[in-house]
């Protein structure tokens, strides 16, 4: 004997009715949420951009950003000029922190001029500039916000993912692998070279600063050539904006 | 215990030991290679899947006589995959930084063989306490490997537990350092997630030798 429940009309009106049911509830989530989530997400932005200029509660060996109650005070104190750079344009806008680097890459590969966000901050009398770049880590999204100094050297790193393995890519967000880009120079004899995630690296402890080289996390190759390769094709194009500094 | 029956506290029982999802029923392997080079990551997955298991199986269960047979495991996967993506939405906007911790493991959740396993193996077929308890038992017998590789693994290849350097800093030489240790870093690569999966195996059929396969 069969069951009602194994006829054909049956199973359709029941994944009719499953998939309304089901969609309903996750259209209903993901719209009540979305200004919050939103919200989370700017304030996100907000301290990773502070945190990469060195403005952050980092105790000893952890990385741990300021408050998000103070991320928007903050953020207006210290970030002073939030520029768009389109070609040998250069504007400001004040929200230019809420650019989707992904969006303008693809729009980039459409025949588009990309707009190159660049933030440019005051701390202590030095001037830092932080560009947010974004590339492909071994099994999804990676990205950073790296603050320079006018000659590209870079004074502090901010890198996170979406989804590399925990305890190996993951890692790249550990201070002891972010640190290591702090005085890292990106040019070498005046021409762009970026910085390589090296293993075999003969300097553990990365004291030589002129190498174009920071040690690479055991376990984790393709994370770190995702990260290298990020640098060398995101902040090369940085590098004409730089040279009008000069 | 007085507050279940005993066939109830077996349900809770019998996955920690001798009918372990991981060890016995090899149910989960893929995400006990994936996430076990850490601690924290380890336990964080095991209270993703403890919660998810435990509701998920309640949600079968309580549809388990409405389910067509011939779309059972759509269903269920629409099931496990719209919690997941509710749980992930819902601390997205309340607890942000854990949601960002999480996010890794959600789509890791969604394919987990348990938690199909067990809603195809016992939710379909028991009523939504049994389930429930089902549910708790198994992830607790899932967690509780993750937790033991994972222990292994970050101390053995790492130097660390949770992230603090149990054994002193390998680079300034420091603690057992200073006598020539070394971590093993080929520890942290899923093979050997495989071997102390292996090992765990090994001791526990050696003590129970009825779990032993001719």
């Amino acid at each position: 004997m069969s069951k009602k429940t194994d006829s054909n009309l049956y199973t359709i009106l029941f994944a009719i009715a499953m998939v309304i049911v089901v969609g309903g509830l996750l259209a209903f989530t993901a719209s009540a949420l979305r200004p919050r989530i939103d919200n989370n997400e700017r304030l996100e932005k907000q301290q990773n951009i502070l945190y990469a200029m060195g403005v952050n509660a980092n105790d000893e060996s952890s990385a741990i950003f300021v408050s998000t109650k103070e991320a928007p005070e903050l953020f207006s104190k210290y970030i002073t000029k939030q520029l768009v750079i389109q070609g040998d344009n250069v504007t400001e806008d004040p929200e230019a922190y809420l650019i989707d680097v992904k969006k303008e890459q693809t729009s980039a590969k459409a025949g588009n001029e990309r707009r190159l966000p660049l933030f440019v901050g005051t701390k202590d009398g030095k001037t830092f500039y932080i560009a947010p770049i974004r590339g492909k880590g071994l099994w999804d999204a990676i990205w950073a916000y790296v603050a320079m100094d006018s000659n590209m050297v870079v004074q502090g790193a901010y890198f996170d993912h979406k989804g590399e393995t925990a305890g190996l890519g993951a890692n790249i967000k550990q201070r002891y692998f972010m640190d290591d880009f702090i005085g890292e120079s990106l040019m070498s004899n005046g021409s762009f070279k970026g910085i390589t995630v090296a293993k075999g690296n003969n300097d553990p402890k990365n004291l030589e600063k002129n190498d174009n080289e920071v040690d690479a996390i055991a376990g984790a190759t393709i994370t770190g050539d995702g990260v290298s390769a990020m640098l060398k094709s995101e902040l090369r194009q940085y590098v004409p904006y730089f040279k009008t500094l000069k | 215990m007085g507050l279940l029956s005993k066939k109830d506290a077996a349900l809770i029982k019998d996955p920690l030991a001798d009918n372990n999802p991981i060890t016995i029923q090899v149910l989960g392997i893929c995400s006990a290679l994936a996430i076990t080079a850490e601690l924290e990551a380890a336990i964080v997955m095991s209270v993703s899947v403890l919660f998810v298991l435990g509701i998920g199986n309640v949600v079968i269960s309580l549809m388990r006589n409405i389910i067509p047979s011939k779309i059972r495991i759509i269903v269920q996967l629409i099931v496990v995959a719209a919690l997941v993506i509710i749980v992930d939405q819902v601390l997205k906007a309340f607890a942000y930084e854990l949601s960002k911790t999480l996010s890794v493991f959600v789509g890791l959740i969604i394919t987990n063989c348990i938690i199909m396993g067990r809603f195809e193996a016992f939710a379909l077929g028991n009523g939504p306490w049994r389930s429930f308890l089902d549910g708790i038992g198994n992830s607790l017998g899932y967690g509780v490997i993750l937790i033991i590789v994972a222990f292994f693994r970050e101390l053995l290849g790492a130097g660390t537990l949770l992230g603090i350097k149990v054994l002193g800093d390998p680079i300034e030489k420091t603690g057992v350092y200073k006598y020539g240790y070394e971590n093993n870093g080929f520890m942290l690569l899923a093979p050997m997630a495989l071997i102390v999966v292996g090992i765990i195996i090994w001791v526990q059929r050696t003590r129970n030798k009825a779990l032993i396969e001719d």
